[in-house]
């Protein structure tokens, strides 16, 4: 094949998922930058350009500053938990216990469901009253909480379900790396003498690193762009305890339909996932070793 | 061979099976308490006798109350035509990154990796106005859209091309195959566990995928299962829990049962699609 005939190949069966790519994801993140800095359009008044408006808008928005720290805590809560159940999980069901085919199955099956499914149940679970939390906290003699409608505990509620649903899904990567270890290290390693949470700490859990690296990136995106059960559970309340990011983006691009406000919030979710590919690509692949 | 020279033994291993017991019944919890709250009438929801008697009214009401049929369908449609779509887009592009040599290529493939972490779920706002502009918005077609060049599909499959020797690729040529011959011929065959891979995973992504969907759509004709599910359960008729639950293992329960009976599939498949 000459020269120009790669070229012509190449670039005419890249052209497809080019252009949608193009339309649906380099064109609107660079549109979401240049109408942070315009008006919403209303009625027959056109988008005018602001400047800094919205960003100004922002900076004094409390709601915001609420949805950030949130989805900060959110994201801190969550994460570490998920990923730390995941790998026990991984180490148990890889090992020789009994059932573990079932309980591969147990810990699993929160991935497959839709988050819109399992937060309905999960709502049903916290209910007051006569939710199931509710009876089990009652039956051993505590106050009645109302768990989704306190502003302590509905965040919380939140995290609870997001581990839940996720660990299952991080566990299949800790697996399938597991999987792939040869056994001749722990056969050298018990030779050797070394205990077994000494091999873990220091064979086991290095091998694993870029796995975890891995599973941390996906955390974190989900963190960001699963808001699925905040729409079910507690629509970003009470009094904006469980108000995240992309569901008050959401909320203000359309339910009080202010585009220029929204994008200017899409444009922070854009710079904190920005942000994390940074840290990916720069900090962290350098600690990850045996890739 | 002792091939796990360290897994539990004696009194430890007793200890580690009941905590791996009790974590997993933690995590079944949920779900065996909506399938018992949909099989029982409403007011065993929350009081269990276990000879209280079974019933099928909660799936019948539910199915009655709303449209799930058409929800069904959509959700069918929907992730046929998402999958159809990135299969071919996907094993195009990364044929042309595995195998071709053409000026801005690195270019290109860093920018299709961008998608990875700008997914279309957080571009909502500048993509209704673009579906808007296209005039579909409320259809099927603009759920899907966004969806059918992805990024990840185009890595996977690029890792797995580059995989075939060569040698198969130039022979293919010497037998006078044109280059989509050989793609589909050589390349294809060869990825077909990937593909199934990646079928898996985008099904079970686009049936549960959820807040794009209930922007876009506002009519029986286009929601998926999902949306349909919000409003059916949002809707303040003091529809009672026992028939949310079952809605709610309707529209799981496709899903749910195939994975059920493939699941060793459905296992490995996340695995390799994770494995890179």
């Amino acid at each position: 094949m000459t020269r120009t005939s790669a070229w012509l190949h190449g670039w005419l069966l890249l052209l497809p998922s080019a252009a949608l790519l193009a339309l649906f994801t380099h064109y609107p993140a660079v549109a979401t930058l240049w109408h942070s800095f315009g008006s919403t359009p209303k009625g027959a008044r056109p988008s005018v350009y602001v400047g800094l408006d919205n960003y100004r808008q922002l900076v004094d928005d409390p709601i915001f500053w609420q949805a950030l720290t949130n989805n900060l805590w959110y994201a801190a809560g969550t994460i570490p938990l998920a990923i730390a159940l995941a790998l026990l999980m991984a180490v148990w069901v890889n090992g020789k216990l009994a059932g573990r085919g079932l309980l591969r199955l147990a810990y699993f099956t929160p991935t497959v469901l839709p988050m819109i499914a399992v937060a309905n149940i999960w709502l049903f679970f916290y209910t007051p009253q006569y939710g199931l939390l509710e009876q089990v906290t009652g039956a051993l003699g505590l106050p009645a909480h109302n768990w989704l409608g306190s502003r302590n505990t509905a965040l919380g509620c939140l995290m609870v379900v997001t581990v839940w649903k996720e660990a299952g899904f991080f566990m299949i990567f800790y697996l399938a790396a597991l999987q792939q270890m040869s056994p001749h290290l722990a056969e050298a390693a018990a030779i050797e003498g070394a205990s077994r949470w000494h091999f873990f700490r220091r064979v086991t859990f290095p091998l694993l690193m870029p796995t975890t690296l891995f599973v941390l990136v996906n955390a974190v995106i989900n963190a960001f762009r699963l808001v699925d059960h905040v729409v079910v559970m507690t629509r970003g309340g009470p009094d904006n305890a469980t108000e995240l990011l992309l569901y008050y983006v959401y909320e203000v691009g359309f339910r009080f339909w202010d585009s220029a406000y929204a994008a200017t919030l899409t444009m922070v979710l854009l710079m904190l996932l920005g942000a994390a590919a940074l840290a990916q690509f720069g900090f962290i692949e350098r600690k990850v070793h045996y890739r | 061979m002792n091939v796990h020279a360290y897994d539990a033994r004696g009194f430890a291993r007793g200890i580690e099976t009941t905590a791996a017991w009790t974590l997993g019944a933690l995590w079944i919890l949920p779900l065996a308490y909506a399938i018992w709250t949909a099989f029982h009438a409403g007011e065993f929801a929350t009081h269990f006798a276990p000879t209280a008697p079974l019933t099928l009214q909660n799936f019948a009401t539910a199915w009655n109350a709303a449209p799930f049929a058409r929800y069904l369908l959509n959700t069918i449609l929907l992730c046929a035509m998402i999958l159809a779509a990135q299969l071919m887009l996907c094993t195009l592009a990364a044929y042309a990154f595995a195998r071709f040599e053409f000026p801005g290529r690195n270019v290109l493939f860093a920018l299709v990796l961008v998608q990875l972490m700008v997914m279309p779920d957080v571009l909502l706002v500048e993509n209704y106005r673009t579906m808007n502009a296209l005039g579909l918005r409320d259809t099927i077609v603009a759920i899907g859209l966004p969806y059918m060049a992805s990024a990840f599909g185009i890595f996977l499959l690029r890792q797995t091309f580059k995989t075939v020797p060569r040698e198969l690729d130039e022979a293919a040529r010497i037998e006078g195959c044109t280059p989509l011959q050989v793609l589909w011929k050589v390349y294809v065959p060869l990825a077909r566990p990937v593909y199934l891979a990646y079928a898996l995973v985008s099904v079970s992504y686009h049936w549960n995928n959820f807040l794009w969907p209930l922007i876009i759509t506002n009519s029986v004709e286009s929601r998926p299962l999902t949306v349909g599910l919000q409003v059916f359960s949002s809707t303040d008729q003091g529809i009672d829990w026992s028939i949310i639950t079952a809605a709610t293992l309707l529209t799981t329960a496709p899903l749910l049962i195939a994975f059920l009976l493939f699941q060793r599939q459905f296992v490995q498949s996340f695995m390799r699609a994770g494995i890179r």
